[in-house]
């Protein structure tokens, strides 16, 4: 603090003097507090790299780097462990596209009709709605995609392979199994991420300039057109940002894909198909094994570490600058 | 509008017009409104395709199933819809009207999934649950007695525990980190920033996973502090509570007026006592809504508890020692048992979770609308929409 000399000194001009804050102790203290938050944010994520690593390094070491081009993961007493990550990856992404191809479609137009078609009132109530979706449990979809939606989408299966075969994914092995598909794991996952893609969306889309949408407007322009000319043009960087956040989530749903799959690791396009796995649901089902197959998993899910914090890194700057105003090249 | 004596004269003014002459108002237009006629359209639109998809899929096709089936219709009512504006409108009505069409159903696939979701939960918890729910536990309860038999009150407990727990380390550590990024001017806020935002799409079995293999393995033996218990598993929940509280207390910090900070510093309070003083009682419903979806999000988390508390049939009270039971657990593992009466049973505490965490957001909610007036709820609600956003 600095102290004020109140002593007058009649007409003379007060010396300059230099305005000083030195920090107090509880300053001090303060700072160092919430330095200290920062730090152990900054270090849990290190540490817990590190520490992924470490556990994992027992199957690096005996794998090598067949532990990134192997599909499978046989871990049976007696043999040497085989484990690779190659078919789980697979899986992961696979699942994560099917669910943000559909969930992108479907979260932005909510979040076009709630900022631009509809009511004031509506639009309160549908906000925080996609806010109480968000909150969901993921555990409720699993068991509902798990017991009930699972089989419900067995027939659309059935009928987007009858018809649906010159799509490469789309093709079975005769006779094959239609039940705990990665189709049918990615639809459910979307659900969860839908909610998601349109917040982030919703909110990028209101902040379009209101000036240019009655411009488009006054100009004659239909409300398509106004929205295709201005809305979407302005909001390309939300989207893109918020499908990568979406992706970011599918990567890592652990849950449903572990009661839906039957964590199977296989290299395959052929989505329609009885089983598969993921890492996140892999590595659920697995909890509590012997250290060999808890090494694996550690390995595994070091790779999903990485694959979703990048996921997330590029989703938040591609997010942060279209909320700054700048536009997004991509 | 001001010609009006020229212009045929209105039925309305006429019977209106006794001593003084009215101008004639034109009748309001509602341009968002539907007509009639476009309402008997759509649905002469969605009745038709209906039909024909209908005709179709009996005739030409077999065994499609309802999903097919309405993804067929609505593929054939949009083209419908299209073809019918464009013959009445032209082809830019006809477009618009097809992109109104399309964004109203994009809605509808977001809340009829929910609802559906939600009924099924209900109609497959709800009559199983009875008061001993909350009195009893597992224990002596074998697979196929009556759902009704036992109780989840060992679950809900440990649910409490676990969660109050994570609450202790992840509500001091989130407040202090979002002081740090809102109220320093550290050159580190940035990456903290953009690293809370990475934690928050962490995978939270990678929270699981984490804390098996930096304490469980190095220094877990059954029955201590360090082995499979309820303790580790409230620490793998705060981590993945912890950016939850941060961002939504963060929106709030950067809502409160620069003018109340500085007043604060002008009357020479340290930056501490300001933060102290000024800036927290000001955030104290935001920071009660953050606590709120942090205990909502961390309520319904499963995955890193396979790796950490790792579930028990009986009540463990004690949090420090031992496998802990927890709603998602009970949950989980319920529902994967092969016997009828355990689904039966997981459902009734799907729908008990289900029961908590939508009181749990009606909570966040209530708080976060009272005593804040009208001006400062529009801005809360968008903090909770950007909480939610990489919840």
């Amino acid at each position: 603090m600095t102290t004020i000399d109140a002593a007058p000194t009649g007409r003379a001009t007060p010396e300059r003097r230099a305005v000083e804050d030195p920090p107090t102790r509880v300053d001090r203290i303060f700072g160092f507090a919430t330095s200290g938050a920062g730090v152990v944010v900054f270090g849990l994520l290190v540490l817990i790299g590190t520490f992924l690593v470490l556990r994992a390094n027992r199957t690096f070491d005996s794998q090598g780097l067949d532990f990134f081009t192997r599909v499978e993961w046989r871990t049976e007493a007696g043999r040497p462990a085989e484990i690779g990550v190659l078919g789980l990856l697979a899986g992961t992404v696979i699942v994560a596209l099917i669910a943000v191809t559909i969930a992108v479609p479907v979260g932005c137009m909510a979040a076009l009709y709630i900022t631009t078609y509809a009511h004031a009132r509506l639009r309160g109530i549908l906000t925080s709605f996609v806010d109480l979706l968000a909150a969901v449990p993921s555990l409720l979809y699993g068991i509902w995609g798990f017991l009930f939606l699972g089989n419900q989408i067995v027939p659309l299966s059935r009928w987007l392979n009858r018809h649906g075969s010159w799509f490469p994914p789309f093709r079975t092995t005769p006779e094959a199994q239609l039940t705990g598909s990665f189709f049918i794991a990615g639809v459910v996952v979307s659900l969860m991420v839908i909610p998601i893609i349109t917040a982030v969306t919703r909110e990028v889309f209101a902040q379009a300039p209101a000036g240019e949408k009655e411009a488009a407007l006054a100009l004659g322009g239909s409300q398509w057109g106004m929205v295709r000319r201005v809305v979407l043009p302005f909001g390309r960087g939300g989207i893109v940002g918020g499908a990568m956040l979406g992706l970011g989530r599918a990567l890592g749903e652990t849950i449903a894909v572990t009661l839906l799959l039957s964590q199977t690791p296989k290299l395959s396009m052929r989505i329609l198909e009885n089983g598969g796995g993921t890492i996140s649901g892999f590595v659920a089902q697995r909890a509590g094994s012997d250290p060999v197959t808890v090494s694996g998993l550690m390995a595994a899910g070091l790779v999903l570490f990485v694959l979703t914090l990048l996921t997330n890194l590029v989703a938040s700057t591609v997010i942060a600058r279209s909320r700054s105003g700048a536009g997004v090249d991509a | 509008m001001t010609a009006v004596e020229d212009a045929p004269v209105d039925l309305r003014s006429t019977t209106v017009a006794g001593d003084r002459p009215e101008r004639a108002r034109p009748s309001r237009r509602r341009v968002a409104v539907k007509t009639p006629t476009e309402r008997l359209v759509t649905l002469g639109c969605a009745l038709n395709s209906f039909l024909l998809v209908w005709l179709v899929a009996a005739r030409l096709t077999s065994g499609m199933g309802w999903l097919a089936f309405g993804l067929v219709w609505y593929a054939t009512f949009l083209a419908f819809t299209y073809l019918t504006a464009r013959e009445q409108d032209g082809p830019v009505a006809a477009s618009d009207r097809l992109a109104a069409t399309i964004i109203g159903s994009a809605t509808a696939a977001l809340v009829v999934p929910f609802a559906w979701l939600i009924g099924y939960i209900v109609v497959r918890g709800a009559p199983a649950l009875r008061f001993g729910f909350f009195l009893h536990d597992q224990a002596g309860v074998r697979p196929d007695d009556p759902a009704t038999a036992g109780g989840g009150a060992h679950a809900i407990v440990g649910s409490l525990e676990q969660v109050s727990l994570a609450l202790l380390v992840s509500l001091p550590l989130g407040l202090l980190t979002a002081v740090f990024l809102n109220e320093t001017r550290s050159r580190w806020r940035r990456p903290v920033r953009i690293l809370i935002d990475a934690m928050s799409g962490l995978p939270s079995i990678i929270a699981g996973l984490f804390i098996y293999a930096i304490l469980i393995i190095a220094f877990g033996h059954e029955g201590e502090l360090f082995g499979y218990d309820g303790f580790m598993a409230s620490l793998a929940l705060s981590i993945t509570m912890l950016p939850t509280i941060t961002r939504t207390v963060e929106v709030v910090l950067r809502l409160i007026p620069g003018g109340l900070r500085e007043s604060a510093l002008a009357l020479g309070s340290s930056r501490a006592r300001m933060v102290w003083s000024v800036v927290l009682p000001t955030a104290r419903t935001g920071v009660t809504t953050s606590v709120v979806l942090g205990i909502a999000r961390a309520v319904g988390e499963t995955a890193p508890l396979l790796f950490t508390s790792f579930g028990l049939n009986y009540m463990n009270a004690n949090p420090f020692s031992f496998p802990q039971e927890s709603l998602p657990l009970f949950v989980f593992r319920n529902v994967q048992k092969p016997s009828q009466a355990s689904i039966d049973r997981g459902f009734t505490g799907a729908f008990v979770l289900l029961l908590v965490v939508l009181s749990l957001f009606a909570l966040a909610r209530l708080v976060g609308r009272d005593r804040t007036g009208s001006r400062r709820r529009s801005a809360r609600r968008r903090s909770a929409a950007t909480s939610k956003e990489t919840p």
